[in-house]
C-alpha cells in the first residue's frame, strides 16, 4: 500500500472513530437524549477518540518513513561483499547511491555490477516488506487506540478538556516548527561561517578594505592569494539600498498620500492595483530592465553632462531597486494612513486647516510609526535583493560611495562565490556563509530597530 | 437686504415667525402629523440664518426644509431622537459635510449675510470662524501645547513664540484647563483624561478665535463630573461666542441653553425658548419626546 493511500485510510479510520466515540457517548447518556448527564458534549467524546486514533498512528507513520531508508541501507551495506563494504566512506556512498538508483528503476539494471544488482534486489525486497509492515502496524495501532479510548469513555470523562489540551499542543508544535527552522538556518550558516573564520580572522573579514576572493586553484597558478575584507561589499550594499530608498520613500509615500487623502474612489480603484502590479513583476525582469534600459540610459545621460559613468553603475541598480520597492512603501503607508481615525481629520478641518495642512501636520505624523515600520521592511527587502544587482550592479568590489561607479553587493558576492568551481571547503566558498551571517545580523538589527521605533511612537501617542 | 427677502419668503411658506423669543404668539395645538416648524425660528440681529435647508445623502433626504436663526451670545440646543438629523444639520453650519461623499446641501445658510454655500466662499476661513467640537474627544497625537497651537500656527495668528505662548495660555484658561495642564504642556494630549481631552479640544477651537462654536454631543463620552465641568464652561463661553450644541440629554439642554430646537426624522418640529419648550411644548411630537414617550 503506497504511503499516501495509507494516510487516507488512516483518516477514514479516525472519521469512523469519531462516530464510534459519539455513538458511545450518546449510549452512555442514556435514552431520551439526556446529554446533560455527560461532563462533555458527545462531539467531544467523538473528537477525543478520533484524535487518539489518528495522532499516534500518524506520528509512527512519519517516524517510520523518516528512518526507513537509513535502516534498510544499513542492512543492505552489511550484506555487501567484503571488498565493497570496507571501502572508504565517500566511495561507499557512491555505491549506495547506485544501489538505490537501480532499485528505483532509474538505472539500466544490466549496466550495473552484479554485487550492486544483488544488493538492489535486497533493497527492493526490504522496502516492500517495510511498507507492508508499516501499513499493518499503523492501522492496528490506530484501531487499538480507538477501541481502547472508546472503552474508557465515561459520563464523567473530561473529554472537552482533553481535546482542548491536544489542540493546544498541536498549535504549539506548529509554531515551534517556524522557530526551529529559523534556529536551524542560523546554525547551519554559523557552522560554515566558523569554518571560514578559522582560515580568515574575523577582524580581517569585518574591517578589511579589499575584497578579492579569487584564490589559486593549483599551486603553480599566478593568482591573488585572496583578500577577504568585506567593507567594500557592505558599502556597496549600503550605497545601492540608500539610492533605492531615496527613490522609493518619497514616491511611495506621496502616492500613498494621494491615493488615501485626495484620489476619488474610481481613480483609487484603478491606480492601487496598477501600483501593486509592480510588486508582482519578477525581480529577474527588473534585472533586464536595469541592465538593458536604465544602465545605458544613465551612462548616456551622464555622458551628455560630461560625467564618466560606468556601464554597470550603482545608480542604475539602485534606481530600479527603488522602483521595485515603491509598492511596498506605498501599500503599507496607505494602510497606515487609512487607519488614522477620521475624527482626527475632522478635528483639523474644523480648525480651518486645508487638506495639505491636515495631511502634513496631523495625518502623516499620526501614521508615522507604521510608515517607519514599512520603510524599514522595505530596507530589509532592498538589502536582501539579489537579481537586480547581479544583472545591473556588476562584480567590481570598489571601495566607493560614488553612485556612478560599479559596485558589488553582499548578495551578488554570495551568488558568485557559490556558483564558482572551487572545492566546498575553500575559503572562497566559505566566505559566502560569512557574508550571509553578517547580512542576517544586519537585517535582524534593522527589524529590532523598526520594532523599537514603532513601540516608542505608540507609547507616545496612545 | 438679502436676508430680509429670505425671511419674507419663509413667512409666505408658512414657517412660524415671531418678533423675539420672549413673546411668541399663542396658537392652537398643531396636528400630530404636521411637519411645519412650530414656534419662533428668528431672533433679533442673528449671527447665522438658515432658510429652507435640505440635506441629501445620495438619494436619501436627511434634512427637510429647516429654517432657523442662531443669535449672538446664545446657546442653542438641538435635541431629538437618534437619527433625527441634528448632527447632520450642525455639520452643515461649517460645511463639515463636504468631506462626506455623496452629501448634498440645498437652501441657504447665511453667516453675517453671506451664503456659506456660495461658490465664492472659501471653506477654510469659514471653518476658522465656525469652530466645532466633536462627540468623542479627538486631540491630535501631539503635546497639549501643540494641540492648542495648531490652529493659530496654520492661520498665522502669532508673530513669534511669545505671542503663541500667550494665545495657548489664554485658550487653555478660557477652557478651564490651564491649572490642570500648565505643568505638562509638552506631554501628549492623548494622555489626559476624557473630560480634560474634551476641554483641550474646546481650547483648540477657541484658540483660532471663532465666532460660533458647534458642539456635537460634547459630553456623551464623559462621566457626570466631567460633564458638569464642560456645562459650566459652555455657560461661560456664551458671553463671547454663539454656541450650537447637539445633545441627547434633555437635562443638559435645559441647563445650558437659552433656546431649544426639537428635530424629528429630518424635520425641525419646534423651536422656542428653552424653558417654554420644556414646560409647555406645543407640538405633540415634542411633548412625547420631552415626557419620555419615545427617543
Amino acid at each position: 500500500m503506497p504511503p499516501f493511500v495509507l494516510l487516507a485510510v488512516l483518516l477514514a479510520f479516525s472519521a469512523a472513530a469519531y462516530h464510534l466515540g459519539r455513538r458511545r457517548a450518546f449510549a452512555l447518556a442514556g435514552a431520551g437524549g439526556r446529554a446533560q448527564r455527560l461532563h462533555s458534549r458527545p462531539n467531544y467524546h467523538g473528537a477525543l477518540v478520533a484524535l487518539w486514533c489518528a495522532l499516534p498512528a500518524i506520528l509512527l507513520f512519519a517516524l517510520w518513513l523518516a528512518f526507513e531508508s537509513q535502516v534498510i541501507t544499513r542492512i543492505v551495506v552489511e550484506g555487501l561483499p567484503e571488498p565493497q563494504r570496507s571501502l572508504p566512506g565517500d566511495r561507499l556512498s557512491l555505491i549506495v547511491n547506485d544501489i538505490r538508483n537501480v532499485a528505483g528503476g532509474r538505472f539500466e539494471e544490466t549496466a550495473a555490477d552484479p554485487a550492486v544488482r544483488e544488493a538492489a534486489a535486497t533493497y527492493r525486497r526490504l522496502l516492500g516488506l517495510s511498507r507492508q509492515a508499516l501499513a499493518v502496524v499503523t492501522l492496528s495501532l490506530a484501531a487499538a487506540m480507538a477501541l481502547l479510548v472508546r472503552r474508557r469513555l465515561r459520563p464523567t470523562l473530561r473529554a472537552r478538556n482533553h481535546v482542548e489540551g491536544i489542540l493546544t499542543a498541536m498549535l504549539v508544535a506548529c509554531s515551534t516548527i517556524a522557530v526551529f527552522t529559523t534556529v536551524g538556518i542560523v546554525l547551519s550558516v554559523v557552522y560554515e561561517a566558523v569554518l571560514f573564520f578559522r582560515i580568515i580572522p574575523v577582524g580581517e573579514f569585518l574591517f578589511g578594505l579589499s575584497w578579492s576572493p579569487q584564490m589559486a586553484i593549483r599551486a603553480d597558478q599566478v593568482g591573488a592569494s585572496g583578500a577577504f575584507g568585506a567593507v567594500p561589499v557592505f558599502l556597496g550594499t549600503a550605497l545601492i539600498s540608500a539610492i533605492a530608498m531615496v527613490v522609493a520613500v518619497p514616491i511611495g509615500l506621496m502616492s500613498a498620500i494621494y491615493l488615501s487623502e485626495y484620489a476619488g474612489k474610481s481613480f483609487r480603484a484603478v491606480a492601487k492595483p496598477l501600483i501593486e502590479i509592480l510588486a508582482g513583476i519578477p525581480t529577474v525582469v527588473y534585472g533586464f530592465f536595469a541592465a538593458l534600459t536604465v544602465a545605458p540610459f544613465v551612462r548616456d545621460a551622464g555622458g551628455l553632462l560630461g560625467l564618466d559613468v560606468a556601464s554597470e553603475s550603482a545608480l542604475a541598480a539602485g534606481v530600479v531597486m527603488g522602483i521595485m520597492i515603491i509598492p511596498f512603501v506605498c501599500s503599507l503607508s496607505d494602510d497606515f494612513i487609512n487607519a488614522v481615525p477620521q475624527s482626527l481629520r475632522d478635528g483639523a478641518y474644523s480648525l480651518g486647516a486645508t487638506r495639505s495642512e491636515t495631511v502634513r501636520r496631523v495625518v502623516v505624523p499620526a501614521a508615522l510609526p507604521g510608515i517607519m515600520g514599512g520603510i524599514l521592511l522595505a530596507v530589509s527587502r532592498a538589502i536582501g535583493e539579489t537579481m537586480i544587482v547581479v544583472m545591473a550592479a556588476g562584480l567590481a568590489a570598489n571601495l566607493t560611495v560614488n553612485p556612478l561607479k560599479a559596485v558589488t553587493t553582499v548578495t551578488v558576492q554570495i551568488v558568485t562565490l557559490l556558483i564558482g568551481d572551487q572545492e566546498f571547503d575553500s575559503p572562497k566558498t566559505l566566505a559566502a556563509f560569512a557574508l550571509g551571517l553578517v547580512l542576517f545580523v544586519v537585517t535582524l538589527c534593522l527589524n529590532v530597530i523598526a520594532l523599537y521605533i514603532v513601540r516608542r511612537y505608540r507609547e507616545q501617542y496612545e | 437686504m438679502l436676508t430680509l427677502t429670505r425671511v419674507e419668503e419663509a413667512m409666505t411658506k408658512g414657517v412660524g415667525l415671531g418678533t423675539s423669543p420672549g413673546e411668541e404668539p399663542a396658537r392652537g395645538r398643531p396636528d400630530r402629523e404636521s411637519r411645519e416648524t412650530v414656534g419662533t425660528v428668528t431672533v433679533e440681529n442673528p449671527r447665522m440664518v438658515c432658510r429652507g435647508v435640505n440635506v441629501f445623502y445620495g438619494d436619501k433626504q436627511a434634512i427637510r426644509n429647516v429654517s432657523i436663526d442662531i443669535g449672538r451670545n446664545e446657546v442653542l440646543a438641538m435635541i431629538g431622537p437618534s437619527g433625527c438629523g441634528k448632527s447632520t444639520f450642525i455639520r452643515c453650519l461649517n460645511r463639515m459635510n463636504d468631506t462626506i461623499e455623496g452629501c448634498r446641501v440645498t437652501g441657504e445658510i447665511l453667516l453675517d449675510g453671506v451664503n456659506i454655500y456660495d461658490r465664492k466662499v472659501d471653506v477654510v476661513p469659514l471653518r476658522a470662524q465656525v469652530g466645532m467640537v466633536f462627540q468623542k474627544p479627538n486631540p491630535f497625537p501631539k503635546s497639549v501645547y501643540e494641540n492648542v497651537a495648531y490652529g493659530p500656527r496654520i492661520h498665522g495668528l502669532a508673530r513669534n513664540r511669545a505671542e503663541l505662548d500667550e494665545i495657548v495660555e489664554r485658550a487653555l484658561r478660557k477652557a478651564g484647563l490651564w491649572d490642570e495642564v500648565k505643568d505638562r504642556l509638552h506631554e501628549p494630549g492623548t494622555g489626559l483624561s476624557g473630560g480634560q481631552q474634551q476641554r483641550l479640544c474646546i481650547a483648540r477651537t477657541i484658540a483660532v478665535n471663532p465666532e460660533i462654536i458647534l458642539m456635537d454631543e460634547p459630553c456623551s463620552a464623559l462621566d457626570p463630573i466631567a460633564t458638569s465641568v464642560i456645562e459650566d464652561l459652555i455657560f461661560e463661553l456664551r458671553t463671547q461666542y454663539s454656541i450650537c450644541i447637539v445633545t441627547h440629554s434633555m437635562q443638559q439642554a435645559a441647563r445650558v441653553s437659552q433656546r431649544t430646537a426639537y428635530f424629528h426624522l429630518g424635520d425641525l418640529i419646534e423651536v422656542g425658548p428653552t424653558d417654554r419648550i420644556f414646560t409647555n411644548p406645543r407640538h405633540p411630537l415634542t411633548q412625547d419626546y420631552i415626557t419620555g414617550r419615545f427617543g
